[in-house]
């Protein structure tokens, strides 16, 4: 059966995200209220501008129901996604959900001008990433497994049953970290 | 095209910035307010164009200290508006590592004739568009976002729908033409025969599509999303409404939450009087932004 996830629709590439999911053979729904959240298996949180996610995930008093959330089931960040999963967030400070132990530097690598499209090596082969004025993960909790680099720098972070990317799988046809995250659920 | 990897990486900034609302500013202030209510990102311009209506004159882009100093306080991605046509403010601004660059209808063209050739420019570009034909050229120069025009600085919604109506039933009529059909179709829009066929087979523009132009409360925000709008832009609207901070949150929240009565109900609950409104049918002519640009 096919498992059932939600993506975190307030704002963001969540509908890449989805379609994303659905190619690697998820059902998905799209999560805006605490209600939303009951009866999914995992949540995916998009790429954005993780401030405009953090104020739109406080007045929807969400932050207190995502973090029950992920004590039990998986939640795969990307770029703002990491961002809201980290322990603590510089440039600038900001409130976060907490669930991986991970410091995150928001826009670490510049402006827009920085932004790239590389490619970078996992354990399981070679994958294209888009980083589009990314964090930069500056700390990596003694929990945390660092899966794939670029520059030196971590880029693709598991740790228990979470994951984040400070780059944007959901921009190519490669499902390979969607995949990654599915596998997480049981 | 779509292949490029500078275009994928444009258009991916602006996918970043979809389901969000991107608020026209003057000052750092400003710029704060609107990081404050949630804001994706802001739009550095001069005066606001229901003053640029009010006060006449050339209108040009923001004053280099002001943009800079926006670009200090805030943390979210920072656009500014250039003249249609001027490539060289746009270099400069490029220079100044701005996010985005909006070649703007609201500001005074700089040539009547060329908009900016924006291919090779490393900074990503949005103009704006009135129907598929116009959205498709602007593409073809290389814009990574479409913003339909609207009429800016009005206060009244009703271009802004129009514009979105008819891109997105335009490009629904090209899903159902046949292959051969397309060649005239490609010749009565004016647009390149490659990015018709490519909105015949997926239905969509093949960047971003976002409204703007008129949209000054919570429900207009609404509406253009659920006529098919990405994300929305605001300009005179915030900042020309009795409470702009209020104003700003709930116009975030009835984008986040556009297809939910309930909830577009509470955002439009205790807001302040809404900038005032024209009659568009009544302004002449040479006074309409949304006839600029072709």
């Amino acid at each position: 059966m096919a498992k059932r996830v939600g993506v975190l629709a307030l704002q963001g590439d969540f509908q890449a995200h989805q379609k994303a999911l659905e190619r690697a053979g998820a059902e998905v729904v799209q999560v805006r209220t605490p209600e939303e959240l009951r009866d999914v298996q995992g949540l995916v949180i998009p790429g954005g501008e993780s401030t405009t996610m953090l104020r739109l995930l406080q007045a929807a008093n969400l932050m207190q129901p995502l973090k029950e959330f992920g004590k039990t089931k998986p939640i795969y960040g990307s770029c703002a996604g990491a961002i809201l999963l980290a322990t603590d967030v510089i440039n600038p400070e900001q409130a976060s959900l907490q669930l991986m132990d991970i410091g995150v530097q928001r826009n670490g690598y510049g402006r827009q001008l920085d932004s790239r499209v590389v490619q970078i090596l996992t354990d399981t082969g070679e994958i294209e990433a888009v980083f589009i004025r990314a964090p930069i993960i500056v700390r990596v909790g003694k929990d945390a497994r660092v899966l794939a680099r670029y520059n030196g720098d971590p880029v693709l972070v598991e740790q228990g049953r979470h994951l984040v990317s400070t780059f944007h799988p959901e921009l190519t046809d490669d499902t390979h970290v969607h995949q990654m995250f599915l596998d997480k659920i049981a | 095209m779509f292949l490029h990897e500078q275009f994928r990486l444009k258009v991916g900034l602006a996918e970043m910035l979809k389901g969000g609302v991107i608020m026209d500013v003057v000052n750092a202030e400003q710029a704060l307010i609107a990081e404050k209510a949630g804001a994706t990102a802001v739009m550095a311009l001069e005066r606001v164009p229901s003053d640029i209506r009010k006060e006449g004159g050339v209108a040009r882009m923001s004053p280099i200290r002001i943009i800079r100093e926006i670009m200090a306080t805030v943390s979210i991605p920072v656009m500014a508006k250039v003249r249609i046509g001027h490539f060289t403010k746009a270099r400069i601004l490029e220079s100044l590592e701005m996010d985005f660059i909006d070649e703007s209808e609201v500001l005074t063209p700089a040539d009547e004739e060329h908009h900016i050739d924006k291919r090779d420019f490393k900074v990503p570009f949005v103009c704006g568009a009135r129907n598929l034909g116009e959205a498709l050229r602007r593409i073809s120069e290389g814009a990574a976002m479409i913003r339909t025009k609207g009429e800016a600085g009005s206060g009244n919604v009703v271009e802004a729908v129009r514009h979105i109506r008819t891109i997105v039933r335009e490009m629904k009529h090209l899903t159902v033409m046949s292959k051969d059909e397309l060649f005239a179709e490609a010749k009565r829009l004016q647009a390149p025969l490659e990015l018709v066929e490519w909105v015949a087979v997926h239905g969509k523009l093949p960047v971003p599509n976002f409204s703007a132009g008129g949209i000054a409360t919570p429900a207009d925000a609404a509406l253009v999303m659920q006529l098919g709008a990405e994300a929305v832009f605001v300009g005179s609207g915030i900042y020309k409404s009795s409470d702009p901070e209020a104003r700003a949150r709930a116009i975030v929240k009835a984008v986040t939450y556009y297809n939910d009565p309930v909830k577009l109900l509470e955002a439009c609950e205790d807001l302040g009087a809404a900038m005032p409104g024209l009659d568009i049918s009544k302004l002449p002519e040479s006074e309409l932004m949304s006839t600029r640009g072709w």
